[in-house]
């Protein structure tokens, strides 16, 4: 009983923050009720992609409300893993997903209405269009991702990230909030996306490109001899580990299993690519067919 | 009609934003280098604003309960360790030390805090002797698990305590930083291990004539 109470108290949020809380709870609400309203209306939503959706998102829940995050700010290479669920693996598997129309008919319709309405009559549509039209950029979204791993990284901004709790937050939700974007952005099918269609050429160079920055970035801090990051130093880590191994260790998180995310990423674009050029291919030759059989229809006729 | 009216100020004030946006920016430049050239910078790590307030609740070495309005007024260098560390402890202690007797009759303004983060082997009789061979600004404080999570979460540090060999000795790994406090309890400085006597002194006078 006493393992089993001691076991509970990690999972205890080290930080809490009542924001992370009420947006995982509220976010999984929302798609718990699409689920089940979906499930009324007859619509099959199959079983691995709640499973995505939810081990994503309790994954996010889990590296920055539980114990996981003490480690995470006092040994280099937990922090290294955090940032790759918040930004990598976590975010891929909940756009995998397509998490969209289960999560719009999970908000209640009355909120759905009020929520249209506001939008419509208020200067929101538009701004929201031009956030749309800004962010829609492969580019810069590829720019966005890669930068964000880069600036947190600078060792005189890490440091002050590490020690400043607010900071240390920010960063959190800047990996978390950029790594939905990015992989919604590189990931959706064309026709998902709607206003923010990006052509399968551009994100498949944005993908390669950003998969090479990081491991550049994941290789230097593994060869660097020096200690890059004293903040864990100075503040203490969690357990007995030389810097040097930590710092390796991370490296190598940092290196490895993005490169493999981005990969992974391409793989996923072509498998969209293949779909799509098959489905207008199938378009085409049913038009081609319904147009030969058009003459001989009016022709066979007496 | 009314989307015609509602357009003109609009558009205007689309233009309008870049221009206000790259004035705002200029000036928060300017005040910024105004603020950088007033004053030279510190020679140690300046933190202001980073962490909170200076505040806990502990036991002294003479046993009597502390918390940080027992040493409001003083600059504080909050320290935390174990009187059985082998290496890290004393070497920062003894530049603490030097660093304190580099200023003369002002060391009096300051106070160093050793907080153990090994109370089971650091008994305040043990913590006292300790403290007392860095000079008198030197102070040790103790307490339960209980005590002092709140103050090593609250500066961001950790610690942890090794298991005990077969003769129960044991290692404890912790921070190596020395956080400094104002007069008025707010952090202003961090050293480390890395930093000479000679930098904290001047950085201390600093604080001091300020205060």
């Amino acid at each position: 009983m006493n393992h089993l109470l001691s076991g509970l108290a990690y999972l205890a949020p080290w930080d809490w923050s009542p924001t992370v809380e009420c947006v995982c709870a509220l976010t999984g609400a929302v798609y718990v009720r699409g689920l089940v309203v979906g499930g009324r209306e007859g619509v099959r939503c199959g079983f691995w992609r709640p499973c995505f959706f939810l081990l994503g998102l309790l994954l996010i829940y889990g590296v920055l409300q539980t114990y996981f995050d003490y480690l995470a700010s006092h040994m280099f290479w937990v922090h290294r893993l955090q940032h790759l669920i918040l930004h990598h693996l976590a975010p891929f598997a909940m756009v995998m997903a397509a998490p969209g129309p289960v999560l719009l008919r999970g908000v209640p319709a009355g909120l759905r209405r009020g929520l249209g309405l506001l939008a419509q009559r208020s200067g929101w549509h538009g701004a929201w269009s031009l956030l749309v039209r800004v962010l829609r950029n492969p580019y810069l979204a590829g720019l966005l991702f890669v930068g964000l791993v880069y600036f947190w990284l600078i060792p005189s901004i890490h440091f002050t990230a590490m020690l400043d709790l607010n900071r240390y937050k920010l960063m959190n939700w800047s990996m978390a909030v950029d790594g939905l974007l990015f992989w919604w952005l590189m990931l959706t099918p064309r026709r998902e996306q709607g206003l923010a269609a990006i052509p399968y050429g551009p994100r498949i160079t944005v993908l390669v490109v950003s998969g090479f920055l990081q491991l550049f970035l994941g290789a230097f801090i593994v060869m660097d001899p020096k200690a890059l990051f004293n903040v864990y130093a100075i503040c203490g880590r969690a357990w007995a580990i030389s810097p040097i191994v930590d710092q390796q260790t991370g490296g190598c998180l940092t290196w490895i299993p993005t490169a493999m995310m981005s990969l992974i990423g391409v793989l996923v674009v072509l498998n969209r690519m293949l779909h799509d050029s098959e489905r207008q291919e199938s378009v085409r030759s049913a038009r081609i067919r319904a147009a030969r059989q058009l003459p001989m229809a009016a022709a066979g006729r007496p | 009609m009314n989307g015609a009216v509602g357009s003109a100020p609009r558009r205007a004030f689309a233009a309008s934003a870049p221009a206000a946006f790259a004035l705002a920016a200029l000036a928060v430049t300017a005040l910024m280098l105004v603020g950088c050239a007033r004053q030279a910078p510190y020679a140690l790590r300046n933190i202001s604003g980073l962490l909170p307030p200076l505040q806990f609740q502990l036991t002294d070495d003479n046993g009597t309960p502390v918390s940080e309005q027992s040493y409001r007024g003083d600059v504080v260098l909050l320290y935390f360790g174990y009187s059985n560390c082998p290496d890290v402890c004393p070497t920062t202690l003894a530049t603490l030390a030097q660093a304190l007797r580099g200023l003369g009759a002002s060391a009096s303004k300051v106070r160093v805090l050793f907080v153990s983060v090994d109370p089971q082997r650091d008994s305040a009789a043990v913590l006292k002797r300790y403290a007392a061979y860095f000079g008198p600004q030197v102070i040790g404080l103790r307490g339960p698990d209980s005590e002092l999570i709140p103050l090593t979460h609250r500066y961001r540090v950790a610690y942890h305590r090794d298991p005990p060999d077969r003769d129960g000795n044991y290692a404890v790994e912790h921070s190596s930083a020395v956080f400094i406090f104002d007069q008025r309890g707010r952090v202003r400085l961090l050293a480390d291990s890395g930093d000479g006597a000679a930098a904290i002194s001047s950085d201390l006078r600093r604080l001091i004539s300020a205060g």
